[in-house]
C-alpha cells in the first residue's frame, strides 16, 4: 500500500526544511452526513519526526486540522542523504510512518 | 508501543471496556498519568482536556498551567479573509528565544485549540499548517518562550464554514 504520507526535506545551508502532507478525512465529528447522522471524529491526534534518533518535531493536532493535513516546520543540521521519520497516529489508534531521505 | 497503547485507553474512556483487566489498568494507570502531566514527558501523548477546552483562556490554563501575555515578538499570518473556512493556511513564527511550544486557537470554533506543537531544542520555531474555521473568528497564536507565554491574534473572516472540512 502506498504510505499516507508524502514528504519532502531539503537541506540547505544551515536547517533542513521539511513539508509533509498526509493523507487523512480529520473528521470534526460536527459534521452529518447525507442521512443527518453526525460522522464521529477521526483524526489524526500525533505526528512525530525524528532523525539521528532525536525527535524534531511533535504535531498534536485536534478535529480543527484541515483534511489531508499539511505541516512545515524546519531544524537545524541534517544533512543530504539522512532519514527522516515520520510516523502518525489517529484517535482510532490507526498509524502510519514513513521514512524519507533528505534532500 | 503507541498503538498497543492507544486503543486501551480510548475504550476505556467511553466506559466499553469489556473484561480484560490488564487492559483497563494499563487505561487507567494511563488516564492518571495524562492528568497530572497533561503536557509534560510522554512524547506522544495527547492532551485531551485541552482540547476539549471551549475557551482560549481554559486552554491556556489547561494545556501550560498558566496564561499569555500579548507579545508583538509573536508572528501570526493568515488571510484577511478566508473563502474556504475548510482550508486556512496559518503560520506562527517567532523570534522569541528558548521556544519550547507552539499553539493555535481558533476562538469561535467548537473546542478553541486546533494545534499544538512541541520545539525541540534545535528546531526553529516556525510552523505553517491549515486549520479548519466554523465562522469568522479571532485566531490566537501562543507561543511558550523560556517558560513565559506570549501570544498573538488576529481576525479571519471565514464566508464559508469550514465545519464541512
Amino acid at each position: 500500500m502506498a504510505s499516507s504520507i508524502r514528504v519532502r526535506a531539503t537541506a540547505g545551508a544551515e536547517t533542513t526544511e521539511v513539508q509533509a502532507l498526509m493523507q487523512h478525512p480529520m473528521d470534526s465529528g460536527f459534521v452529518k452526513n447525507a442521512k443527518g447522522e453526525l460522522i464521529p471524529a477521526h483524526h489524526i491526534e500525533t505526528v512525530q519526526f525524528e532523525t539521528g534518533g532525536k525527535v524534531v518535531f511533535t504535531a498534536l493536532w485536534g478535529p480543527a486540522v484541515s483534511k489531508d493535513p499539511f505541516i512545515k516546520f524546519s531544524f537545524k543540521g541534517g544533512k543530504k542523504g539522512d532519514d527522516l521519520k515520520i510516523t502518525w497516529v489517529d484517535n482510532k489508534g490507526a498509524t502510519d510512518t514513513t521514512t524519507a531521505k533528505i534532500m | 508501543m503507541l498503538t498497543a497503547k492507544f486503543p486501551a485507553l480510548r475504550m476505556s474512556r467511553r466506559g466499553l471496556l469489556k473484561g480484560a483487566a490488564l487492559a483497563t489498568v494499563l487505561g487507567a494507570s494511563l488516564n492518571v498519568m495524562r492528568s497530572v502531566a497533561v503536557f509534560a514527558a510522554d512524547a506522544a501523548g495527547w492532551p485531551t482536556d485541552a482540547f476539549k477546552q471551549k475557551s482560549e483562556t481554559d486552554v491556556l490554563k489547561t494545556l501550560y498551567g498558566k496564561a499569555a501575555e500579548v507579545s508583538d515578538k509573536v508572528k501570526l499570518d493568515a488571510p484577511e479573509i478566508a473563502e474556504n473556512g475548510a482550508v486556512v493556511p496559518i503560520s506562527i513564527s517567532t523570534t522569541l528565544p528558548k521556544v519550547t511550544s507552539i499553539s493555535v486557537m481558533v476562538a469561535e470554533n467548537p473546542y478553541a485549540l486546533a494545534a499544538s506543537y512541541k520545539i525541540p531544542e534545535g528546531t526553529l520555531p516556525a510552523v505553517s499548517n491549515r486549520l479548519k474555521m466554523a465562522k469568522t473568528s479571532k485566531v490566537i497564536a501562543v507561543v511558550e518562550s523560556d517558560g513565559k507565554l506570549y501570544s498573538t491574534s488576529k481576525e479571519v473572516k471565514v464566508t464559508v464554514g469550514g465545519c464541512g472540512g
